[in-house]
């Protein structure tokens, strides 16, 4: 025990490097366009900005707290044996979100429908678990946990923002877009609210990071 | 029988688990760069999604459903385990791509250095427990469910074959470098899922 205080006396809470881990994911390693994990959920529940907001809180929510839990288990769970430990790390918290959006936000859950529980599925979690959590301390690792959430959030939220705004004129269900636009002609694009317009999206914001960021390209 | 079939149309063309869903697309974008190794891969998605769901299903009605543990004891007949329904589904999941891992590796050798390192990564493919949940969720019966799963995992087949087809020709034309790779790849998924979304004109 006294070993573990020092270590935190001599790393402050929020040093540099803990920082630096939290940010990261924000842009540089962002989990869906960098590392290309997660996609699968980042396209399916971005047509409204309120089901996206929802989703990315819960996927924080998992990630932060499945990376801390793996990371203090880490020294006792079997080599050959961890992907199952981990998914049920995973599995259960994730039921926890499924209930809780069941007993408060029935509509949003619905909306949702099996995206919740592919929360266990998406690569994110799983991909920093087994690149992070298993060789760090728990508080990096939560750390971690949290930036990759919130990048991906960015990402959910962002495409979210562009499919409602040009698919439905409106913005977190509130009308954006003027009636007077209606009536000289202006019609909603009624490609954004269909799934291929996720994939596009995404592709665009690659390809803008990428050009920002000579760095980043031939990554993969 | 006519419903069976049209729901197995439905489940390759129609609402195709990558075009229409989304599902399993971490893979798919990352083993799709040679055909050969997308068609191995797409084969064991085949092979496990036809295992595990039907054996999900088969869980859910007699252990998990409400009242499915009446045939235990009639006092346990108002017991509602749904909510395990998560952990039960990706243990089940987990677990037969395991027992098939090592089913393969002895019996057939030559399959399993065909699928060898795709068979663990078949786990974490949403499209598999995506497969369980929609089932869960649409309450499938079980010849539905086996029709399903086999309509999903030949869809995923064949999306992650015709993209890694595409990506190969792609190598030979000229992308801006920025877009390279993930960029394209996206976008090239994306026109082809606005073609499958003519298949959504067609009357089941």
């Amino acid at each position: 025990m006294a070993e573990v205080v020092e270590k935190e006396k001599k790393e402050p809470l929020f040093s540099k490097k803990n920082l630096q881990v939290i940010k990261d994911p924000l842009d540089d390693n962002n989990p869906v366009t960098v590392q290309v994990l997660g996609i699968c959920s980042a396209l399916a529940v971005t047509v409204q900005v309120k089901p996206a907001l929802i989703m990315s809180l819960g996927v924080i929510f998992v990630s932060a707290f499945s990376n801390l839990i793996v990371s203090m288990l880490r020294k006792s769970i079997p080599t050959r044996v961890r992907i199952i430990v981990q998914l049920i790390v995973v599995a259960t918290l994730v039921t926890i979100v499924d209930q809780v959006l069941k007993a408060y936000m029935f509509d949003v859950s619905k909306k949702l429908s099996v995206f919740v529980g592919l929360i266990i599925t998406n690569c994110i979690i799983m991909g920093r678990l087994e690149a992070f959590a298993l060789g760090q301390k728990p508080w990096p690792a939560f750390l971690d946990g949290v930036g990759n959430g919130i990048g991906y959030g960015i990402i959910l939220v962002a495409v979210a923002f562009f499919r409602e705004l040009f698919g439905a004129g409106s913005v977190l269900g509130f009308k954006v877009i003027p009636q007077w636009f209606y009536d000289h002609g202006y019609v909603n694009n009624g490609l954004m609210v269909l799934p291929p317009a996720a994939l596009f999206l995404i592709g665009i914001y690659i390809w803008v990071q990428r050009s920002r960021n000579q760095k980043l390209v031939n990554v993969s | 029988m006519e419903h069976l079939l049209s729901l197995f149309i439905k489940s390759i063309f129609v609402e195709n688990a990558v075009f229409a869903f989304f599902l399993g697309m971490c893979s798919f974008l990352a083993v799709s760069k040679k055909i050969k190794t997308a068609f191995g891969l797409g084969l064991a998605v085949v092979f496990v999604m036809l295992l595990t769901t039907p054996l999900n299903y088969v869980i859910l009605k007699y252990m998990l459903g409400e009242g499915a543990l009446a045939w235990i004891h009639p006092s346990l007949a108002d017991v509602d385990l749904t909510f395990l329904s998560f952990i039960l589904f990706i243990s089940t999941i987990a677990g037969a791509v395991q027992l098939v891992e090592m089913v393969v590796e002895k019996f057939a050798p030559s399959l399993y250095s065909a699928l060898g390192i795709f068979l663990p990564l078949i786990t974490v493919n949403c499209s598999i427990l995506g497969a369980s949940l929609f089932m869960q969720e649409r309450e499938y019966n079980f010849a539905e469910t086996a029709v399903f799963s086999l309509g999903t995992g030949i869809g995923f087949f064949l999306a992650i074959v015709l993209l890694a087809a595409i990506r190969e020709r792609l190598q030979y034309s000229k992308v801006p470098p920025a877009l390279q790779g993930l960029g394209i790849a996206m976008i090239v998924t994306g026109l082809m899922a606005i073609a499958f979304l003519s298949f959504s004109g067609i009357k089941l």
